[in-house]
């Protein structure tokens, strides 16, 4: 099984709209989204979802103010000071480390696990889909992606399927990391700006920090020459497969307006054209 | 005064909008870019720094000479970030939240405090503003206590602007809780109004007005706005797309060094939003 893991440091270079092209591209695969917290894969693939669960994790203490002693232990012992003068503890601070529950003399704690997101396995028209939503200002973002993409790998198990390709999500944190253990690569969706050329950097370096392979393209390559070429001239010195450049094209939001990928919406356009031969020399390199 | 930027969707123009008009203002104004995993307002504001700390957070070591491997400490642990295997107890400093629960429950005082490094805060200025931000190191897992430390610099009675990391999870939340304002940039596509909504709904969660920037206004379609009226969120600007504004944004120049007749219009921004949170306030 191999998987590819679309990320890019910089928010917005264009992920979700690449990905969505080699869904259109590749011919059998299961897609993941673990942009978990923004997640917009769906919006293109529109899954007719099949399976549904809770995502639960994490914890969050609960003051039972009937036994509460108001001793105050618990508002010296908490690091978040989460937890007000009239002991009601502010669910959004709270780490769910459970000190103040392990202390407080009167047990008046609870501390109960938190449903934090749904998560889902579906069926689209580029085949078997498994993605997620993180609940609003949730934490164990991290996780949620563990879990989706263990999720994809098992679909495409049952389904004989050898090739998984995810969405990551933007930065270099948390849901990062566990968007990269176990890939067989990284494809980094950059932008020849000064931004995109600093959060790639960055992103490159996670990599390399746990290991995994990392190829890079730029989109939107013609906004500035200059910045394009010192993105692949970084790349080669750190030995990054450079596969392709992707022209700005206005035809990927016109695409993406009608909740199409390019491919489907305008496949003799400059930035299907471009599209198409990363995909194929991402197949070549992986071996596909 | 604090106004946070956020946007929920990455790339939609959070750092134009914090930088351009962070320096479109006279009055004293700090800047700090609370987007730590991959901070870029240092990039066009080209600050001269002149203080560097690292921040650690404090992570277990354990004496093994006075402990007794009781358990409690990889017990009490809701992160698995301590173990006691065989006869010794192995930290996980990387898995550690910093609760302290390990050395407050050990009953021999075996659990000492040792440091993990969350990254670096740099601090300096340009032209009478303030800067500071955060650089979280790579491999580091976890942004928001950084983006804590990094708010610790808010200056009381000047305007803070704060520039946030996308999305909607805890780093959002850590660099809005306690704004005044969240200003939030969008796209007109459906990207950008499927991750605005969430953004809306993380700002409602915590009770902050909010305000739109429209940044690239004349791609994509109308939805936004339609949202926008039906939400009853004020749209306070338009940017349209411009070449000229990417070209300029692509080698690190804000809007006003290329277009200083959008100084008066990040200034006006800034009214709008001032009026909105003084009658929020005595409302």
């Amino acid at each position: 099984m191999k998987e590819i893991v679309i990320i890019s440091g910089k928010g917005g270079t264009g992920k979700t709209s690449i990905i969505a092209a080699f869904a259109s591209l590749a011919e059998n695969k299961v897609l993941c989204d673990a942009d978990v917290d923004a997640a917009d894969l769906h919006l293109i693939t529109k899954p007719e979802i099949k399976e549904q669960y809770d995502f639960e994790s994490g914890h969050t203490a609960i003051i039972n103010q009937d036994k509460c002693s108001e001793c105050d232990l618990c508002r010296d012992l908490c690091k978040w000071n989460a937890i007000s003068e009239d002991f009601v503890v502010n669910a959004i601070e709270c780490e769910g480390c459970g000190v103040c529950c392990y202390f407080c003399p009167e047990k008046a704690i609870d501390f109960p696990l938190n449903t934090c997101g749904e998560w889902y396995l579906s069926e689209t028209r580029f085949g078997p889909m498994a993605h997620a939503r993180l609940h609003l200002a949730e934490e164990n973002s991290g996780k949620l992606v563990a879990l989706i993409r263990q999720q994809g790998r098992k679909l495409a198990e049952e389904r004989h399927i050898n090739l998984l390709l995810t969405d990551g999500p933007p930065g270099i944190g948390c849901p990062v990391i566990a968007s990269l253990g176990g890939a067989t690569a990284v494809l980094i969706v950059s932008e020849p700006t000064v931004s995109g050329r600093h959060d790639m950097e960055r992103v490159v370096k996670l990599a390399a920090f746990f290991k995994i392979p990392a190829m890079v393209c730029v989109n939107k390559f013609d906004l500035n020459l200059d910045q394009g070429k010192a993105i692949e001239t970084f790349a080669r010195e750190k030995n990054i497969g450079v596969i392709g450049r992707v022209p700005f094209d206005p035809a990927f939001t016109r695409a993406m307006v009608q909740g199409k990928t390019i491919v489907e919406f305008d496949s003799q356009s400059e930035g299907c054209k471009a599209v198409k031969n990363i995909w194929k020399n991402l197949k070549q390199r992986l071996e596909i | 005064m604090i106004i946070s930027i956020a946007s929920g969707k990455g790339g939609t123009g959070k750092t134009t909008v914090a930088t351009n008009l962070a320096v479109s203002l006279k009055s004293d104004v700090q800047l700090l870019d609370c987007d730590v995993e991959e901070p870029n307002s240092h990039l066009f504001i080209q600050p001269v720094i002149e203080e560097v700390k690292t921040i650690t957070i404090p992570v277990p070591e354990v004496d093994m000479e006075k402990c007794s491997l009781c358990g409690k400490c990889g017990e009490i642990c809701q992160f698995k970030a301590i173990v006691v295997i065989g006869d010794t107890v192995l930290p996980f400093h990387e898995l550690c939240h910093s609760c302290g629960g390990c050395m407050e429950v050990c009953p021999e005082k075996a659990i000492i405090e040792t440091g993990r490094e969350l990254g670096v805060i740099e601090k300096g200025h340009r032209n009478g503003l303030e800067f500071v931000h955060g650089r979280l190191r790579v491999g580091e897992a976890m942004s928001p206590p950084l983006i804590k430390k990094v708010r610790e610099y808010t200056q009381p009675g000047i305007l803070t602007i704060i520039d946030a990391p996308p999305g909607t999870s805890c780093p959002v939340i850590a660099s809005m809780t306690g704004a005044d304002f969240v200003l939030l940039v969008t796209e007109p596509t459906p990207f950008g109004l499927h991750d605005l909504k969430l953004a809306v709904g993380a700002v409602k969660i915590l009770g902050i007005p909010c305000g739109l920037v429209i940044n690239r206004s004349d791609i994509g379609n109308d939805q936004v706005k339609v949202y926008a009226a039906q939400e009853d969120i004020p749209v306070l600007m338009e940017i349209p797309f411009d070449r000229c504004i990417a070209e300029a944004y692509s080698r690190g120049k804000m809007i006003v060094e290329v277009m200083p007749e959008w100084e008066e219009k990040f200034a006006k921004l800034y009214h709008q939003i001032k009026e909105i949170v003084f009658s929020n306030n005595h409302g």
